[in-house]
């Protein structure tokens, strides 16, 4: 079948079967890779994109579920002023260790913030829940969080323990 | 172009001419580093050759410094570090430096990423690549001005003429460099701390900026001309032979190319790590071989592994642990008569359980197979050099005929340290006859690592009146095959308190495995720190000692202790119990650890120290636990002496907190359960890595010794483990001796 979907601000035209996770349409069609395979069952985050503006898991999104709303991907999430600020403090902060899941971080930090400018740790908790980071970079990420939002970036969770 | 692609296929003329005039250098050298020249042609009209200086340096007529990062980057970051070290020495303006991934290729050496040796293995030589550049650069600008060398000096990459002021670049001076003489590296004056540049400068992972614009540079993006992909359904059960599976419905499938069997190289092929029984189904894209897969119906017939199970296990360690040990590994002093004159003995049961490392990337690999039989390999790899032999031995190719590109790594934790999946990609390929990458899904991923074997200790400590450690005993229950113990399933001979302690006997009995294991990050380390430093909270208990105190007693004095054997072609550093002391003081002090019994009732305070891979860490932890029994972590502190040097403070303070972190995890939830030979662990539902909100406060010190720098993607780990339980113990009075950690019985105390 033939998928018409608004992919980083462009149209793309795709042939797959419906039930084709948006993951591998991205990955294996469009060759943005970005948006990388963790899990398939949407326990890691790693192929964390946004759907309408709202975080989905590309890995249990089947193509035919993405209709019109738009897809924007780790390729395409620095056009926005929050995925600019989230970039630049994952950057400035250098929270990645291998990397892989760093996509997946930035695409639920941004969908955080931009819902959300002044997240306390327990929004970061609630957003991050659902990316994991197999080199436990969590430290930086929820300081990055805090940075791109303008926030302190000490972590004084334990001082109110 | 560069210097990694001398052996890439021929190209056009100016490839032509690169890579004749490479290989003949090459060739001439020797020792091969230094001896590159470039063609005087490089200063040509219209010609934009680089000028390498070396195999690790090349510097464009516009000034780009390109550096060779030869070793692999699984997130440890050896990929911006070992050219921070080049750089620095080179006085290169780092922000003009772009850093290449090297191919594996002889010239470099060792490449591999592996036991913290990154750092040990490559502090001087790299500085030396560098400093010979720089001197070469001076050398050259000497020349051009006519003036000694002694009144040149470098920085930020430019040459300057100390009395006149004049300067030149880099990228001008190049082709003049690089036609002079190599320098000795062994004689090229290395630069004094306080002269340093780059290292020790907070410096971003070179990739980072292109990880976060999404660019293809982990294994599993590669992407080549008329690449199908991959997967290879192998037996739950290790070791399975394959007696028969639907190829032909599995053919008819939609998208799917091809499906064919691939056998065993070897009857132990599993426990080696090498390619076993399988079945591949090709398909022009991931998912729909990824669905066919789910109509595969196969027939295994199980061998060895079939019987093996978790509960097997422990019921065989119980049994073993009533006989005398198969093995005594040490014996100092009379451990019996010890332990019969003591004023109170302390016994206690370890166990903990085998793991996965759970990459997040999943195991892949991209491979096509030459008209001639030659085999290009793209892999995630920690260990390209064994798995480049492995597909020479297992597919019967000339080992000149191999040629493996290093990719981006998804983490490593020495998972990729075993090759398997670059021989079934270069198996498949060859069988295919086509370019495939291989991917893995997570179940696959989790159901054929090489785990990190799990083990038991049945400890037993005499202790005197005043509560000092006179006896040790330990009889350890591992793994093995046929009477060799498992890989990664050793107690070192040394292992603390060996040494320290008059009396002390290590025992071993053997539990026959037919369940691949490997080395995982820390290996031996991430298992034994938590059963001897937890076990020595016990004795300190035990004893109505400070745990720290008892420690300080057992490590003695600072003093420095002879070297032990070479290990991996290093000499390791010598142990120096002061800096025992230094990083149990350092913690103790930040920690409050003194005041820890003002701490609130049910909240407490633990302690461990462990070294490993040169590195000394301390770590104390505070923790809770929550009405529901699950521990609350509130804060980790570490000490750690890895030397003079940190190179890298960016990744340095990432790699420890990681590091605690991994451990913490394993504590409080990881866990392989084995049940007729397979695993029963699937996905990261079942196999719960950390998440963010598990993730405590960490403040990590570095204590600088006058050592010199060693590696820090492992030593910080294994503490973590014990600290939290010896934390567990102080706050609710309950002893963690199994892991992970079970809450269900915390919540009894906490209630």
């Amino acid at each position: 079948m033939h998928f018409s979907i608004l992919v980083n601000g462009e149209r793309r035209v795709v042939e797959a079967d419906p039930d084709t996770p948006l993951l591998w349409v991205l990955r294996d069609d469009l060759h943005l890779s970005g948006t990388k395979f963790g899990c398939g069952i949407a326990q890691c985050g790693a192929c964390t994109v946004h759907l309408d503006g709202v975080p989905a898991r590309a890995c249990v999104t089947p193509i035919s579920a993405v209709g019109t709303a738009p897809v924007v991907t780790i390729e395409g999430i620095g056009a926005s002023e929050w995925g600019r600020k989230v970039k630049a403090a994952w950057l400035e902060l250098d929270v990645m260790q291998c990397g892989y899941c760093q996509a997946g971080q930035v695409m639920s930090a941004t969908a955080l913030l931009a819902k959300n400018p002044h997240p306390t740790d327990a929004d970061i908790d609630q957003a991050m829940h659902g990316n994991i980071c197999r080199c436990c970079t969590y430290t930086r990420i929820r300081a990055a969080i805090k940075q791109a939002a303008g926030l302190p970036t000490a972590d004084t969770r334990e001082a109110r323990s | 172009m560069s210097v990694r692609d001398d052996r890439e296929p021929l190209g056009d003329a100016t490839e032509l001419s690169r890579r004749e005039f490479l290989s003949v250098a090459l060739t001439a050298g020797g020792s091969l580093l230094l001896t590159l020249n470039v063609p005087s042609a490089a200063g040509a009209p219209g010609h934009t050759a680089a000028a390498p200086l070396n195999p690790y340096i090349r510097i464009d007529p516009d000034g780009t410094i390109t550096i060779v990062a030869k070793n692999p980057e699984i997130g440890q970051g050896m990929k911006t570090t070992l050219p921070m070290l080049i750089a620095d020495e080179l006085d290169a303006d780092w922000s003009g430096v772009r850093v290449e991934q090297a191919m594996l290729n002889p010239i470099y050496g060792p490449q591999f990423a592996g036991g913290s040796l990154g750092t040990p293995l490559n502090w001087i030589p790299m500085q030396r690549v560098g400093a010979a550049g720089r001197q070469m650069l001076l050398t050259a600008a000497a020349h051009a001005w006519h003036v000694p060398l002694e009144d040149c000096v470098a920085e930020r990459s430019t040459v300057r003429h100390r009395t006149s002021g004049r300067t030149l670049g880099y990228g001008a001076l190049a082709s003049r460099a690089a036609a002079l003489p190599a320098p000795d590296l062994s004689t090229v004056r290395l630069k004094t701390p306080a002269e340093y540049t780059i290292i020790g400068r907070f410096t971003g992972g070179v990739d980072s900026p292109r990880v976060l614009a999404g660019e293809p540079l982990f294994g599993i993006d590669v992407q080549l001309p008329d690449l199908s992909y991959a997967v290879y359904a192998k037996s739950p059960v290790f070791g399975a032979r394959l007696v028969r599976a639907n190829l032909e419905e599995l053919k008819a499938q939609p998208g799917v190319r091809d499906a064919f069997v691939l056998r065993a190289s070897q009857p132990d092929a599993a426990i080696k790590m090498g390619l076993v029984d399988g079945v591949a189904i090709i398909a022009d894209k991931w998912w729909d071989a990824q669905k066919a897969l789910r109509t595969l119906r196969a027939e295994w017939e199980p061998r060895a592994a079939s019987n093996q199970s978790t509960h097997a296990f422990a019921l065989e360690a119980d049994r073993l642990a009533r006989l005398a040990p198969q093995s005594v590994l040490r014996r100092d002093g009379d451990v019996e008569t010890a332990l019969a004159h003591a004023h109170q003995t302390v016994s206690a049961a370890y166990a903990y359980p085998f793991l996965a490392h759970a990459t997040l990337e999943p195991q892949n690999c991209t491979a096509r197979v030459g008209r001639d039989g030659s085999v290009e390999i793209w892999a995630p790899t920690q260990n390209p050099a064994p798995g480049a032999r492995l597909i020479a031995q297992t597919l019967s190719v000339d080992p000149s005929k191999i040629r493996v590109h290093m990719t981006r790594i998804g983490g490593g934790f020495g998972r990729r340290l075993n090759n398997d999946y670059m021989v079934e990609a270069a198996a498949i390929a060859q069988h295919a006859r086509r370019p495939i990458k291989l991917l893995w899904n997570r179940e696959q991923d989790l159901q054929h690592d090489s785990y990190r074997p799990g083990g038991f200790h049945h400890f037993t400590a005499g202790l005197d009146a005043e509560g000092r450690l006179t006896a040790f005993r330990d009889h350890f229950i591992t793994f093995g095959q046929n009477g060799h113990v498992a890989s990664s399933a050793e107690l070192p001979r040394d292992h603390f308190p060996a040494g320290y302690v008059p009396a002390l006997q290590f025992a071993q009995s053997l539990i026959q495995l037919d369940v691949p294991t490997g080395p995982m990050r820390n290996p031996g380390g991430n298992a034994l720190a938590f059963a001897f430093e937890s076990f020595l909270d016990e004795i300190a208990h035990a004893g109505g000692r400070d745990p720290l105190a008892l420690r300080l007693e057992l490590y003695g004095p600072a003093r420095v202790l002879p070297a032990p054997p070479p290990r991996y072609g290093v000499t390791p550093p010598p142990f120096d119990t002061g800096r025992v002391r230094g990083v149990l003081e350092d913690v103790a002090r930040r920690s409050g650890w003194a005041e820890r019994k003002r701490l609130p009732a049910g909240t407490g305070m633990g302690l461990a120290f462990y070294y490993s891979h040169f590195g000394y860490v301390a770590e104390v932890i505070q923790a809770s636990v929550a009405p529901d029994g699950i521990p609350r972590i509130h804060k980790v502190w570490a000490s750690v002496d890895i030397g003079s040097q940190i190179i890298n403070p960016a990744g340095a303070y990432n790699q420890a907190q990681g590091a605690i972190l991994d451990g913490l995890g394993q504590a409080l939830h990881l866990l392989v359960t084995l049940e007729e030979g397979r695993v029963l662990q699937k996905n990261f539902d079942t196999y719960r890595l950390l998440r963010i909100e598990e993730a405590p406060p960490i403040e990590v010190h570095f204590v600088r010794s006058a050592n010199p720098p060693t590696g820090l993607g492992e030593p910080a780990l294994p503490p973590a483990l014990p600290a939290l339980c010896n934390a567990l113990f102080a706050a609710t009075g309950q002893r963690i001796r199994s892991l992970p950690i079970n809450a269900q019985e915390l919540r009894t105390i906490a209630a």
